[in-house]
């Protein structure tokens, strides 16, 4: 049992300051009791600006008020919350000034796993109650990304996958890794200041937030307020790819899509550039048989037209008019033959009777033509003559001239 | 052409196509959205045959600027 350091007073003639029995209550506490495990529920949680963290440890009869310095709480990988039962080592120390004993808190950690789901299902109702999990506020991830922002461990297998399964699938995007711890102390502060800085960049179509598989503990900077709060603000969209299939952590509510792990993540993030190729070319390939077809059938409607009896017509009717034309020059050439058959003949008789009716013909059978030299007449009688005359002869072959010598009348 | 004109592109070529299917549309018409067709198809494919795999690391400089370094893995 302790003993004050100074005597106690029994009379009023001895007395002590208050500082003097302060003083003797801090010794007292501060050496009788030892670093003890304290559990209790947390209320009244504040983490100051400073970087400390005040809170109350209570439980059903009685509550002590705790600090955690800040050198102290920095290793926290949890935000403690309201309502947490936890497990605090600490030292009792008395702080004089306000006359109040408090714990000195060393390490905290929450109570059970238990704790941690409660402190989450705690969260997902605040957050959820603020409207961050809403469908209206969750932008659209973008089709054919080109940049995709990461961040996730620089050394974990998740990374390994997405960059395997973005690269099959889509082998021209670029990668834009943010690394970061994804647990135990400091994670959360990273992740936030990863996003934030994503951001600023600026150069990225989306970001993939997330992490392989592992207990509650492990994830937990994924169930932080300031992880959700920074993922809910985000300009670019968000896939949040917390490694574990079915449960599901507060990033993935207020992120913009969620992926059961960072593998399908990748996959949705990204298409497939060779199932886009062939879609690509069978939409070529349509569009070139449409445009072949429309113009095959204005083709055949071309050619129905030019084969069509009221369009040929035209041609048909000069085609007839060319015949006749021929039929006529035909029976032209005929007629013409004919008629010059005809006029040759009657030339021909003509000419023959001509000749038949030639007066020197007769000349042949011995007859003689009388003419008057000077004048050249035919002396038809006799009594146009008068002896001395000249008189031309002609016979059939030659002529001679003439003197008359006797008239002799008939 | 941007990340948001590809897809704004592969839905225009699959609206000409639809158009042509339709067959309401005259000759000229045809060939002129045929040519955007083929346009289209052809700056699409040349988007996909990017496949040079870069992966980058982002740093913060202390000025606040930021700097990107190719990383192997």
């Amino acid at each position: 049992m302790a003993s004050f350091e100074f005597e106690i007073p029994e009379t009023t003639s001895r007395k002590l300051t208050v500082s003097e029995l302060t003083h003797e209550i801090k010794f007292l506490l501060e050496t009788s009791i030892p670093v003890v495990w304290v559990e209790g529920e947390i209320s009244n949680f504040k983490h100051h600006s400073s970087g400390h963290i005040y809170l109350t440890l209570k439980d059903e009869l009685a509550q002590i008020p705790c600090v955690m310095w800040r050198s102290r709480n920095a290793g926290l990988f949890f935000t403690p919350q309201d309502g947490m039962k936890v497990l605090a080592q600490g030292q009792v120390t008395v702080y004089e000034k306000r006359g109040a004993y408090q714990l000195d808190i060393l390490q905290l950690k929450p109570a059970g796993v238990g704790e941690l789901q409660l402190a989450f299902e705690q969260l997902k109702r605040k957050l959820k109650a603020e409207g961050l999990f809403e469908e209206h506020h969750k932008q659209p991830i973008p089709f054919f990304p080109e940049r995709i922002g990461i961040v996730t461990s620089p050394t974990g297998a998740a990374l390994h996958d997405m960059i395997t399964v973005i690269h099959r699938r889509n082998p021209g995007v670029e990668i834009i890794l943010r690394p970061v711890k994804v647990q135990g102390e400091g994670a959360a502060t990273e992740i936030v200041a990863a996003i934030s800085e994503l951001n600023d960049f600026g150069e990225v179509d989306l970001i993939i937030v997330g992490r392989g598989g592992g207990s509650i503990e492990d994830l937990w900077a994924f169930n932080e307020e300031a992880v959700a709060r920074a993922i809910f603000h985000s300009k670019i969209p968000i896939i949040s790819a917390v490694g574990h299939e079915v449960d599901f952590c507060i990033s993935d509510f207020v992120a913009d899509l969620r992926a059961p792990t960072p593998s399908v993540a990748a996959e949705l993030a990204v298409p497939d550039t060779h199932e886009l190729a062939q879609h690509l070319r069978m939409l070529r390939e349509q569009a070139i048989s449409r445009i072949t077809d429309k113009i095959q059938s204005y083709w055949e409607q071309l050619k129905q037209i030019n084969t069509s009896y009221g369009f040929r017509r035209p041609a048909d009717l000069i085609q007839q008019y060319y015949q006749r034309l021929d039929e006529l020059y035909n029976s032209l050439s005929k007629s013409m033959v004919h008629y010059l058959l005809l006029q040759n003949e009657r030339l021909n008789a003509l000419h023959k009777n001509l000749l038949t009716l030639n007066p020197t013909a007769i000349l042949a059978r011995g007859y003689s033509i009388c003419f008057d030299p000077k004048t050249g007449t035919v002396i038809k009688s006799v009594q146009q003559l008068k002896p001395e005359d000249t008189i031309k002869i002609q016979f059939h072959q030659g002529k001679a001239l003439s003197e008359i010598k006797q008239i002799e009348s008939e | 052409m941007s990340k948001n004109t590809f897809e704004g592109s592969m839905k225009r070529l699959e609206e000409i196509v639809e158009q042509l299917d339709s067959g309401k549309l005259s000759l000229d018409e045809s060939l002129k959205i045929f040519e955007e067709g083929i346009e289209l198809s052809n700056a699409c494919s040349e988007k996909l045959k990017q496949a040079e795999k870069r992966i980058k690391t982002l740093l913060k400089k202390e000025d606040g600027n930021f700097q990107l370094e190719l990383v192997s893995f």
